[in-house]
C-alpha cells in the first residue's frame, strides 16, 4: 500500500493548456473563476483526499460492508472521513450558491473528483450517486421539493441515491415493474424491488434520498410510461429533520470483485403496508428524462473513476518500480542489480500506461468543458457544445473504463510475483476498477449510443463537421511536433473513413452494431490523440519560453509516444468496424461454446 | 472576545530544509513553504472559541510578502483578519528578538488571548510563547493539552513528562498549545475562498516603534558559529546466528554496549 500524490502539475496543465480554463472566467456564469483560485482550492482538495480519503481506502477492501437487520455499517475510518468531507465542503464545489454551493464549472469540480476517487474509488461513489440525484432534482423537481431536499444534499449531510434496475429491468429499463399510486394528498405510494442500488442503505448520514423509477397505474409500456419519485429513508417532521422510518429496506447486499465497502443494494419498497412515501419529481410518465439527467452526469464520472484508478495503480507501479532491483539492465555494469524502472520492457509497461492516464485526463476534462460551455453559453452555441458533451460522454465512460482496468492490469505485472499477493494492495486497484466498464450503462451500451444515437445528430451530419475542426488541433508545423501531429493526423483519417462506413450503412443495424464497440475504441484513442497534440503545442511554447522544462518537455514525450505507439491501433481497429455482422451470426448460438 | 493566533511559515515538513551558508540562516524561499503545522491546532483551538462565542480571530505572521500565502492559508479556516510585521531588519531574529516584534505588535491590538503553537516545525525552541508573556507582562499557559474560557478565567491542562498539571489564570494571557489538545479540521472550500477578501493589516518596525537594531540578527542573543547536514544513516548493525544460539549473546552484548540495557 502507497501512498497517494495529487497530481496537481498534470491537472493544472491540462486546465491551463489543454481546455483553457481562462475561457470560462470570461463568461459570466464563471467570471469568478480564476486560474490561481482554482489550484489554490485544488491544492486544498488535492491535500484533504491524500490525507482524509486515500489513508481509509485499504479498511475499505479488507472490512468492506456489512448488513445486519436491514443496516448497513461501513468501517469505521470511513464515518471519520465521511465527517471530514461533509465539513470540508467540496462535495458542493459545482452546485448553485443559492443552495450552498460555489457554482464552480463542472471541470473544476471534476478534478476534485479525480483526486477523491483516486484515493478511494469505493468512497467516492458515494457522493457520484448524491451529485446524480443533485442533478435530476435541479432541473426537475418542484420549487418546493429543491427547497425541502437540496440543501443538506449539496452539502453531503444527506446522500442521494439512483433506483433504476430490477431483476427483469437491467438495459432494459422500460422493462421495470415497481408501482406508484396516487394519493389524495398529492404524494404518492411506492411499491416494488430494486436491485444493484448503490449506497442503497449505509450509517454515513443520518438520511438518505432515493429517487426511484416506477410505473403508475395507467401508464403507457416501455420507457414513456415511467416516472421518477422522490423516496427518503426517513420522513420529515415539522422542522425538517429526519424522523419516522418510511418503508424503505435494504434486503440484501451483494458480495462483489472490488469496491467492498461501497454497499451494492437489494431494496424493497412497500414491504410492510400500502407503499413508501413518496413524492414527484418533475411530470408523470416523464421520469426517463430525468434519469437521463442523473445518467449524463454519472457515466462522465464513471469514466473518471477509469483515469483515477489507473493514476493511483500507476503511481504505485512507478514506486515499486523505482525501488525494486531485479536483474542486470542493458548497459548496467555486470553482476549489479538494477532497478527494475531500469529494464526497458518495464519502461514500456509504465510510460505506456502514463500516456493512457494522460489521454484519459485530456479526454474526460474536455467533456466536462463541453459541458461547461453548453450551460455558460446560448444559443446556437450552447448547442453545439451540448452536442459534443453528448458525442464525447460515452468514449469518456467507455474507453476511460476499460483503460482503467488495463493500466490496473499493468500495474499487477509490473510488480511481477508481489502484484498477485493482495497484501501489496495493487490488486484491489484492479478490481475495483473491474465493475467500471459494467455500470452505468455497460460500455457495450456506450458504443450502441454512439453509434445509434450520436453518430445520427444533425441528420449525421454533427460527428463529420466535428472531426473536421479537430484537424486545427493537428496542424502545428514545427518539427520536433513532426511526428505527433502526423500520428494523430493519421489516426483522423481512420476515424473519418470508418465515420463514413457507418453512416452510410446506417440502415444495416445489425453490421452498425456489430462495430459499435472497436468504433468507439477508435473514436475515443483519436480524439484523445488531437487534444494531446494540442496539449504537445502548448509545451512546446512553454519549453521555448524556458518554463519548466523537464516537466514540458516530458508532455512531449508522452503525446508522442501516444501518436506514435498507440493511435496506430487504430489501424487493427478500423477492420473490426466495418467487418458487418457476417461471422458473428454465421454460427447458431450452440456453436458459440 | 478577542483571539489572536501568531502563525509562522515554515519549510514543508516533508521536504529538505536549506541553509544559507553565508547567512547561516534558513533559505525560506528554497524550497515549499506551508504553515506551521503546530499552528493547526493552536487555529483549531481559535475556531472553536468563535464557534462557541463568537470570538473574532485574527492571525498574526511576521514575515516577507512571500508569506501571504501562509497568512491566507491559516485564514481559510475561517478567521476574521490578518496583521503582518514585515520589516528587512527582522531578518535573521533569534528567538527573542521575533518575541519582541510579536510583542509590540500584540501591544497595539485589543486581545482578550493569544493562542501560540508551542513550537515551530523548523527551530523547535519552543521559546517564543512564554518570551511574549513575559514582555508584555501577562500570564504564560504553555504546553495547553486542554484549554477552556469561563468569562475572564482560562483553565489549561498542561503537558509534561508525568501527566499535566491544572493552570488556571485570569485573561488576557499568552497560551501555547501541544498537537494532543485537539483534531485540526480540514478548511472548507468557502473558507478559503473567503480568506481572499479577508483584512490584512501591514506593518513595519517604525509602524510598531521598535527600534530596528532590537531585532534582527546583528541583536541577536544566540548566534549561530556552525553548522552541518544530518550526517547519512549508517548501516545497521546484523546479527547473525551459527546454529548455536550465539546471536542471542552477540544482541545482548550490542545492546549493552548502547547503553539501552
Amino acid at each position: 500500500m502507497t501512498d497517494y500524490t495529487p497530481p496537481l502539475r498534470d491537472i493544472r496543465f491540462v486546465l491551463d493548456h489543454v481546455v483553457d480554463l481562462d475561457r470560462l472566467a470570461t463568461l459570466d456564469d464563471y467570471a469568478h473563476v480564476d486560474g490561481d483560485l482554482v489550484m489554490g482550492l485544488l491544492d486544498e482538495a488535492g491535500r484533504f483526499t491524500a490525507s482524509a480519503l486515500a489513508p481509509a481506502n485499504r479498511d475499505g477492501d479488507t472490512i468492506g460492508a456489512t448488513l445486519h437487520d436491514g443496516e448497513v455499517t461501513t468501517p469505521d475510518s470511513w464515518k471519520k472521513a465521511y465527517d471530514d468531507y461533509v465539513a470540508a465542503g467540496w462535495g458542493a464545489l459545482q452546485h448553485p450558491a443559492a443552495y450552498g454551493g460555489g457554482d464552480f464549472p463542472l471541470v473544476v469540480a471534476n478534478a476534485f473528483k479525480e483526486m477523491m476517487t483516486a484515493a478511494n474509488m469505493a468512497f467516492a461513489l458515494g457522493p457520484l450517486l448524491t451529485t446524480g440525484a443533485v442533478y435530476a432534482m435541479l432541473h426537475h423537481a418542484s420549487d418546493e421539493l429543491q427547497q425541502t431536499w437540496l440543501p443538506r444534499m449539496v452539502s453531503g449531510e444527506w446522500a442521494g441515491t439512483m433506483n433504476l434496475t430490477e431483476p427483469q429491468a437491467g438495459s432494459d429499463v422500460g422493462a421495470l415493474t415497481t408501482r406508484a399510486e396516487r394519493v389524495e394528498d398529492g404524494t404518492y405510494r411506492i411499491t416494488g424491488q430494486k436491485i444493484y442500488i448503490t449506497y442503497g442503505e449505509h450509517d454515513l448520514t443520518d438520511q438518505i434520498v432515493h429517487l426511484v423509477l416506477a410505473r403508475l397505474p395507467d401508464a403507457p409500456e416501455g420507457t414513456k410510461g415511467i416516472s421518477l419519485f422522490l423516496v427518503p429513508k426517513f420522513l420529515l417532521d415539522e422542522d425538517g429533520q429526519p424522523a419516522e422510518r418510511n418503508d424503505v429496506t435494504c434486503v440484501s447486499i451483494e458480495h462483489k470483485v472490488g469496491i467492498h465497502a461501497s454497499p451494492t443494494c437489494v431494496m424493497a419498497y412497500g414491504e410492510d403496508g400500502d407503499g413508501a412515501v413518496g413524492w414527484l419529481v418533475g411530470e408523470e410518465h416523464d421520469g426517463m428524462r430525468a434519469m437521463f439527467t442523473m445518467m449524463n452526469d454519472a457515466r462522465l464520472q464513471v469514466g473518471l473513476q477509469g483515469l483515477a484508478i489507473a493514476e493511483r495503480a500507476h503511481q504505485q507501479a512507478a514506486d515499486y518500480a523505482r525501488e525494486r532491483r531485479q536483474g542486470t539492465a542493458p548497459g548496467a555494469e555486470r553482476g549489479t542489480q538494477s532497478p527494475i524502472v531500469d529494464h526497458p520492457d518495464v519502461r514500456r509497461m509504465l510510460l505506456d500506461s502514463k500516456a493512457r492516464i494522460e489521454a484519459m485526463r485530456v479526454l474526460t476534462y474536455a467533456n466536462a468543458m463541453a459541458i461547461d460551455l453548453a450551460d455558460a453559453l446560448d444559443g446556437d452555441e450552447a448547442a453545439h457544445w451540448q452536442k459534443v458533451a453528448d458525442l464525447y460522454t460515452p468514449l469518456s465512460k467507455a474507453w476511460c473504463t476499460d483503460l482503467g482496468v488495463e493500466v490496473a492490469s499493468t500495474a499487477i505485472q509490473v510488480h511481477g510475483g508481489m502484484g498477485y499477493v493482495e497484501e501489496t494492495g495493487v490488486a484491489q486497484h484492479w478490481r475495483d476498477a473491474r465493475i467500471a466498464p459494467i455500470y452505468e450503462g455497460t460500455n457495450g451500451i456506450q458504443a450502441l449510443d454512439l453509434v445509434g444515437r450520436k453518430l445520427g445528430y444533425d441528420g449525421g451530419e454533427f460527428v463529420p463537421s466535428h472531426l473536421a475542426s479537430l484537424r486545427d488541433d493537428v496542424a502545428d508545423d514545427r518539427d520536433e511536433l513532426a511526428s505527433t501531429m502526423a500520428g494523430v493526423a493519421a489516426g483522423l483519417d481512420v476515424l473519418e473513413e470508418t465515420t463514413t462506413w457507418l453512416l452510410e450503412h446506417r440502415a444495416d443495424l445489425r453490421d452498425v452494431f456489430a462495430g459499435a464497440t472497436p468504433y468507439l475504441r477508435l473514436f475515443a484513442t483519436v480524439v484523445a490523440g488531437t487534444l494531446l497534440a494540442r496539449g504537445a503545442s502548448a509545451a512546446l511554447d512553454q519549453v521555448e519560453a524556458g518554463v519548466d522544462v523537464d516537466f514540458h518537455r516530458a508532455k512531449l514525450t508522452t503525446a508522442r509516444y501516444f501518436a506514435e505507439q498507440v493511435v496506430p491501433e487504430v489501424h487493427a481497429l478500423a477492420p473490426r468496424v466495418t467487418a458487418t455482422a457476417r461471422d458473428l451470426f454465421a454460427l447458431d448460438p450452440d456453436q458459440l461454446g | 472576545m478577542k483571539v489572536i493566533v501568531p502563525v509562522k511559515r515554515v519549510p514543508d515538513t516533508a521536504g529538505d530544509k536549506v541553509i544559507d551558508a553565508d547567512t547561516k540562516t534558513m533559505d525560506r524561499d528554497a524550497g515549499e513553504t506551508v504553515l506551521c503545522p503546530v499552528n493547526e491546532f493552536a487555529i483549531e483551538e481559535a475556531v472553536k472559541l468563535k464557534e462557541a462565542t463568537g470570538a473574532e480571530v485574527t492571525v498574526l505572521l511576521i514575515g516577507p510578502d512571500g508569506a501571504q500565502s501562509t497568512i491566507r492559508k491559516a485564514l481559510s479556516y475561517g478567521l476574521d483578519g490578518a496583521i503582518q510585521v514585515t520589516d528587512d531588519a527582522i531578518s535573521g531574529s533569534d528567538a527573542l528578538g521575533t518575541a519582541r516584534v510579536i510583542a509590540a505588535a500584540l501591544a497595539d491590538v485589543e486581545f482578550d488571548v493569544v493562542i501560540f503553537g508551542n513550537q515551530s516545525t523548523d527551530a523547535r525552541t519552543s521559546l517564543v510563547p512564554a518570551a511574549v508573556a513575559e514582555l508584555l507582562d501577562l500570564p504564560s499557559l504553555t504546553y495547553a493539552r486542554f484549554m477552556e474560557i469561563d468569562g475572564d478565567a482560562i483553565t489549561v491542562h498542561r503537558e509534561h513528562e508525568e501527566g499535566w498539571d491544572v493552570v488556571e489564570s485570569t485573561l488576557p494571557a499568552v497560551v501555547s498549545v501541544v498537537e494532543a489538545i485537539n483534531e485540526p479540521r480540514y478548511p472548507n472550500f468557502k473558507g478559503i475562498m473567503a480568506a481572499k477578501s479577508k483584512p490584512l493589516d501591514v506593518k513595519s518596525l517604525a509602524d510598531l516603534g521598535v527600534d530596528a537594531a532590537a531585532v534582527g540578527a546583528g541583536d541577536a542573543a544566540a548566534t549561530m558559529y556552525a553548522f552541518e547536514p544530518r550526517p547519512p544513516k549508517a548501516a545497521g548493525t546484523i546479527v547473525t546466528d551459527d546454529g548455536s544460539g550465539s546471536a542471542a549473546d552477540d544482541l545482548a552484548d550490542w545492546m549493552e554496549e548502547q547503553k539501552f540495557i
